[in-house]
């Protein structure tokens, strides 16, 4: 048995449903933490990043129109697919930030336990941050959120599987739609991703996922006028500020870098950063007071 | 251009309000720490009155050193200002409430003579609304534990508000009262061409004997403003005004710890099925465009008209508009006032030009304008399609656009078809048609079957290129804490 | 005065009027048709842009030519079960002479009276050019059967009534049994003959909503009303600013849509100059100058006259005026 060669994987990019290879034909090694070969991984162009973009746009529309009981349903799927897939990513997550495999089952076990915190926000957001407004005059006013629509994020570094879906949840189940890229030096564990997302009736287009160089890839997204908004986790200084100006050429909503634990439980912050206030005003009127209403 | 004819046997004599009730100093210092001073540098300018060219006033103009001073008198009081139990920061904001209500008559008249717009919009819509928002944050003040962002939230520190002329003293009310009520100090910089109610606002402050450095304003031009959105000891910039210097200031706070909120530019449709309750409809759509001669952000610039009803609705939009009443400002029965600036007005001209030059069919009613002043008859263009540039840029004037849709999908696509998203409107017996549009719009305010209604309680902002944030409501809490 | 050519009706053998919508009345099922498919109405956006034009300042010269109007285009009534031959007398004398103090003042539109008193009426403004407006069918309530109901309006007329103010069949609108309510009008119409010109009132109080407001707008002015009248002033809810607006966009619409013009009278409810002066502004605005005349545009009115008096000795003297220096009748 020992002697049987094993089958090696191909990673590769997940843009709109489909694992197309990059575009530039191109690839970089990827590394444990010991510096042993692992994968070659998908080196993505900015024309990846285009067309990552124009799946995700071509996706925002069923995905917002969706019923946020039917989005919370996709995410406990993404879920119950990952617990199924969880021999895998402890393998990936371990190898990937050089953890035992203890450690890394943890942070495998509370990925899943992300999605399905995530899972159960999608029909709830709205009666937390929406409502009536008691507007001083004859009219019901109502706010509601709504998502701001295709959103650029990148990835933690570090983290790369907790961190990765504790940015990518909280965009999708508000009913954005994601350009994701992944941790630069340990990218694996979001390609796989792709595999369970893929079957997980997650819509093609709604989560893209790019690995390569993240200033690179990011670059042109940051630009893109079809970019609503930027999530900079995977950014260090000098790279956020960069894109943050870039990102006001057609005023995306940005995420700044921020310490973040991922292993705390999330408060509504991710969520909210992604949602716009839509507030409606309706003519009311009264019936009978003066005796011609209505 | 065609021009109709306009008469009547009712004409209304004129009406004025008085201008006794307002004492304007010949000269205004920079507010900075409780004090009226003069600028480092001694500069001063002079804001006149748009619908007679007559200055009103003279004006200092805060420059670096004035803006780093004021920053300076911010940060000093905001370690105390945030240390007051919400409840006493509520009560300074109530006073300064009632000191409003009370001053409305001459805080109204100041604002028409200073910003052109007309006393019944100043009068009716400005000063309550001013009045109204301070009420509502003062009220806030001390509950700030019952938002929905955690227990008790911080401030931020020091805000830096930079706000425009069209609603010189409704954006002040907008920017300071949230800013004070959860414990910040602000330094705001009302536009160069009305700078004066926020200096009587100033005084107000002083009668509420609300605490030095807590609020301090600073006209000034751009250079000014700029200044303070860079200043390094301010922790919050909230911007009111056009999407160009909203993207600049994105710019200059990228990459510091900054919190922005922008209320930028818009290009709102305002959209008439072939079902809508029709004279309301009109009344909205001129509502939507010469409410303030237009210079609205959210103003419904684009009429987008059921194919079907646009011959009737044009009938009577235009007979309609032919009952404006363009004049004094000062008059109780003047509609449309005066612009506000002799370089918006050069604006305006210029993309009305271009809207006749494109091919667009422009009319406006018979109007006779004053000989002194800034002044632009309603107008309407018709045969606009969505690649005239009179439907696509903001021209912030009393110029309507008309475009024709066939179905509710083509109306939302067009609606939807710009850079901005701050405003719509929807005309329509149907209710589940308002709630279907209403859905698909993407724009941060809605109005179903009205136009431009505000209040306080009710959360104001774009999306896209209208800029991002809200104001109003509990919603609006959030620019102004750490959270 | 006569009405003009240009806006008035033809009419038929029948009775019926003819006109570009002459085809709407057809049958029951045509008529509620054309009647629910008038563009609806939004109560607050109605409501705000009456109040808006409330807001309107009527000074000097403006307010002086107002109160003359509104003095022109009072009806003054008086419709009370205690009324008298000596009641109306003096009701016609304060019409024919509103301020004896000042000749110049205009004498009101008309007295407004119930049928049997007509013909005292009639005597007491006999040269003045005030006309006798008698209320028939079975005012208020009009339930009468239609034949009581014509045989009113048939006495006033007799009597000499120039204007006859019909209360509708609210019964029967708000049945849904519009055509029943135009044919009644139309018969109405025919029983004034050439002499007397018809409002027809609708009781807006009860009709409650704006869209059926409108809605009975279209229908008056279908069977040839010469007036559109809000009330009786017996209900609660009498002329209002908004409803006196809508029928204004009413009767605008119609002259726009057939060539005939017809008058609108808001009626209850306005006791101030003030208030009058409101409406003549709704009118100005709305349905613009052609109805700032009495032949289209009515007071229905006592106790206004009195204000509209002292407002004008007000505006004469420059001092206050007060109740004791107009007259009580």
């Amino acid at each position: 048995m020992s002697d049987r060669l094993s089958v090696f994987k191909t990673y590769k990019l997940y843009v709109g449903g489909k694992f197309p290879r990059s575009e530039s034909g191109r690839v970089y090694e990827v590394s444990d933490s010991k510096g042993n070969w692992l994968a070659n991984a998908p080196l993505s162009s900015r024309k990846d990043a285009r067309d990552a973009v124009v799946a995700a746009r071509k996706a925002f529309g069923g995905w917002s129109g969706a019923t946020a009981y039917n989005r919370g349903q996709v995410l406990y799927r993404v879920a119950e697919m990952l617990e199924g897939r969880r021999e895998q990513f402890v393998r990936e997550v371990a190898e990937a930030e050089g953890l035992s495999k203890a450690k890394a089952a943890a942070v495998v076990d509370a990925t899943v336990d992300r999605w399905v915190w995530y899972a159960g926000w999608t029909d709830k957001i709205a009666q937390v941050i929406g409502g009536a407004n008691p507007v001083a005059g004859p009219y019901f006013n109502l706010s509601s959120p709504e998502p701001t629509g295709v959103v650029a994020v990148l990835a933690p570094q570090e983290s790369s599987f907790l961190g990765l879906v504790s940015v990518v949840a909280p965009v999708i189940a508000t009913g954005n739609t994601a350009v994701v890229i992944a941790s630069e030096k340990a990218p694996l564990p979001a390609l796989s991703l792709g595999e369970v997302l893929a079957t997980s009736d997650v819509p093609g287009g709604v989560v893209n996922v790019l690995s390569g160089r993240t200033a690179e890839i990011a670059a042109p997204l940051a630009a893109h006028q079809d970019v609503n908004a930027i999530d900079l986790a995977g950014a260090d200084e000098a790279l956020a500020k960069e894109l943050e100006i870039a990102a006001a050429d057609n005023l995306k909503r940005v995420l700044r870098p921020q310490a973040v634990d991922y292993s705390e439980t999330p408060g509504i912050d991710r969520m909210t950063a992604f949602l716009e206030t839509k507030t409606v005003w309706h003519p009311t009127g009264s019936l009978g007071a003066s005796g011609s209403s209505y | 251009m065609t021009i109709e004819k306009r008469s009547s046997a009712f004409e209304y004599a004129p009406a004025p309000e008085s201008r006794s009730v307002v004492d304007i100093a010949p000269s205004y210092g920079l507010f900075i720490d409780g004090e009226f001073v003069e600028a480092a540098d001694g500069k001063v300018f002079k804001s006149i009155s748009p619908s007679t060219e007559e200055v009103l006033s003279e004006v200092a103009q805060a420059g670096t050193e004035d803006v780093d001073r004021a920053v300076k008198a911010a940060r000093k009081a905001f370690g105390t200002w945030s240390a007051l139990p919400g409840s006493e920061r509520a009560k300074y904001l109530f006073r300064i409430a009632r000191i409003v209500q009370e001053r409305s008559r001459e805080l109204a008249v100041l604002e028409t003579l200073d910003n052109g717009k007309p006393i019944k919009e100043t009068r009716d819509a400005d000063l309550p609304l001013v009045a109204a928002h301070f009420f509502y944050y003062a009220g806030w003040a001390d509950k700030l534990d019952h938002a929905g962002f955690g227990p008790a939230p911080k401030p931020l520190g020091v805000a830096g508000q930079v706000i425009p002329w069209n609603f010189p003293l409704l954006m002040l009310a907008w920017k300071i009262a949230p800013a004070l009520a959860t414990g910040n100090t602000v330094v705001l910089k009302p536009a160069e061409t009305t700078p004066l109610s926020a200096l009587f606002f100033a005084d107000i402050c002083r009668q509420a004997g609300l605490p030095k450095g807590v609020v301090n304003i600073l006209p000034g031009y751009g250079d000014a403003g700029a200044a303070l959105v860079a200043h390094p000891d301010v922790n919050k910039v909230a911007f009111t005004g056009s999407t160009a210097v909203g993207k600049e200031i994105a710019r200059t706070v990228a990459g510091t710890k900054k919190k922005l909120t922008l209320e930028l530019g818009g290009k709102g449709a305002n959209i008439v099925f072939d079902d809508a309750p029709v004279d309301q409809a009109v009344e909205g759509i001129v509502n939507g465009i010469f409410f303030n001669q237009g210079q609205v952000c959210c103003a419904g610039s684009r009429l987008l008209v059921q194919e079907s009803v646009q011959d009737e609705l044009l009938d009577s939009l235009k007979r309609r508009l032919s009952t404006l009443r363009l004049g004094d400002p000062l008059d109780k029965n003047t509609d449309i006032g005066a612009i506000n600036s002799a370089e918006q007005l050069a604006r305006i001209t210029a993309l009305a030009e271009r809207g006749e030059a494109e091919g667009a069919e422009r009319w406006s009613p018979a109007c006779e304008l004053p000989s002194s002043g800034y002044w632009f008859a309603p107008t309407l263009f018709t045969n606009v399609t969505q690649a005239h540039t009179v439907a696509r840029d903001e021209i912030f004037g009393p110029v309507l656009s008309v475009l024709t849709f066939r179905t509710p999908d083509e109306a939302v696509a067009k609606a939807n078809n710009t850079q901005y998203g701050l405003s719509a409107g929807i005309w329509t017996e149907k209710g589940s048609r308002i709630l279907a549009v209403a859905n698909k719009l993407r724009a941060g305010v809605v109005w179903s079957n009205t136009f431009n209604k505000f209040d306080p309680t009710s959360p104001f902002g774009g999306y896209k290129e209208s800029g991002f944030g809200r104001e109003g409501g509990r919603h609006g809490l959030e620019a102004y804490l750490d959270v | 005065m006569p009405t003009s050519p240009k806006f008035s009706a033809s009419l038929e053998e029948g009775g019926a009027p003819t006109h570009a919508l002459s085809d709407v009345t057809a049958s029951d099922s045509t008529l509620r048709r054309f009647l629910h498919g008038l563009p609806g109405v939004d109560a607050v956006g109605l409501e705000a842009r009456a109040a808006s034009l409330g807001t309107r300042s009527i000074k000097t010269t403006a307010k002086a030519y107002a109160i003359d109007l509104a003095i022109s285009m009072v009806d003054l009534t008086t419709l009370e079960g205690a009324d008298t031959p000596g009641k109306v007398r003096a009701l016609g004398a304060k019409a024919v002479h509103p301020d004896p103090t000042d000749r110049t003042t205009p004498t009101t539109a008309a007295v407004c009276v119930y049928p049997d008193m007509v013909a005292v009426a009639k005597e007491a403004v006999a040269g003045s050019g005030v006309k006798v407006a008698s209320v028939a069918t079975a005012f208020p309530a009009g339930r009468a059967a239609l034949e009581v109901k014509l045989a009113d309006v048939r006495d006033a007329v007799a009597a000499g009534a120039d204007e006859i103010d019909m209360v509708i069949d609210r019964g029967a609108f708000l049945a849904g049994k519009y055509l029943k309510v135009y044919d009644e009008i139309v018969a109405v119409r025919e029983a004034c003959g050439d002499s007397a010109r018809l409002k027809v009132i609708f009781e807006t109080g009860e009709l409650s909503t704006y869209d059926n407001i409108r809605r009975a707008s279209w229908l008056g002015m279908l069977a040839g009303a010469d007036f559109i009248k809000t009330s009786t002033g017996k209900v609660a809810v009498n002329a209002t600013p908004a409803n006196t607006l809508l029928m204004l966009e009413a009767v605008r619409d119609f002259r726009a849509q057939t060539g005939v013009q017809v008058g609108v009278k808001p009626a209850g409810g306005i006791r101030t100059t003030k208030d009058a002066i409101k409406f003549l502004v709704l009118v100005n605005e709305t349905a613009g100058e052609d109805w700032l005349d009495n032949q289209w545009f009515r007071f229905g009115a006592s106790s206004l006259l009195n204000d509209l008096l002292m407002q004008r000795q007000k505006l004469a003297t420059g001092r206050y005026s007060g109740p004791d220096y107009v007259t009580v009748d």
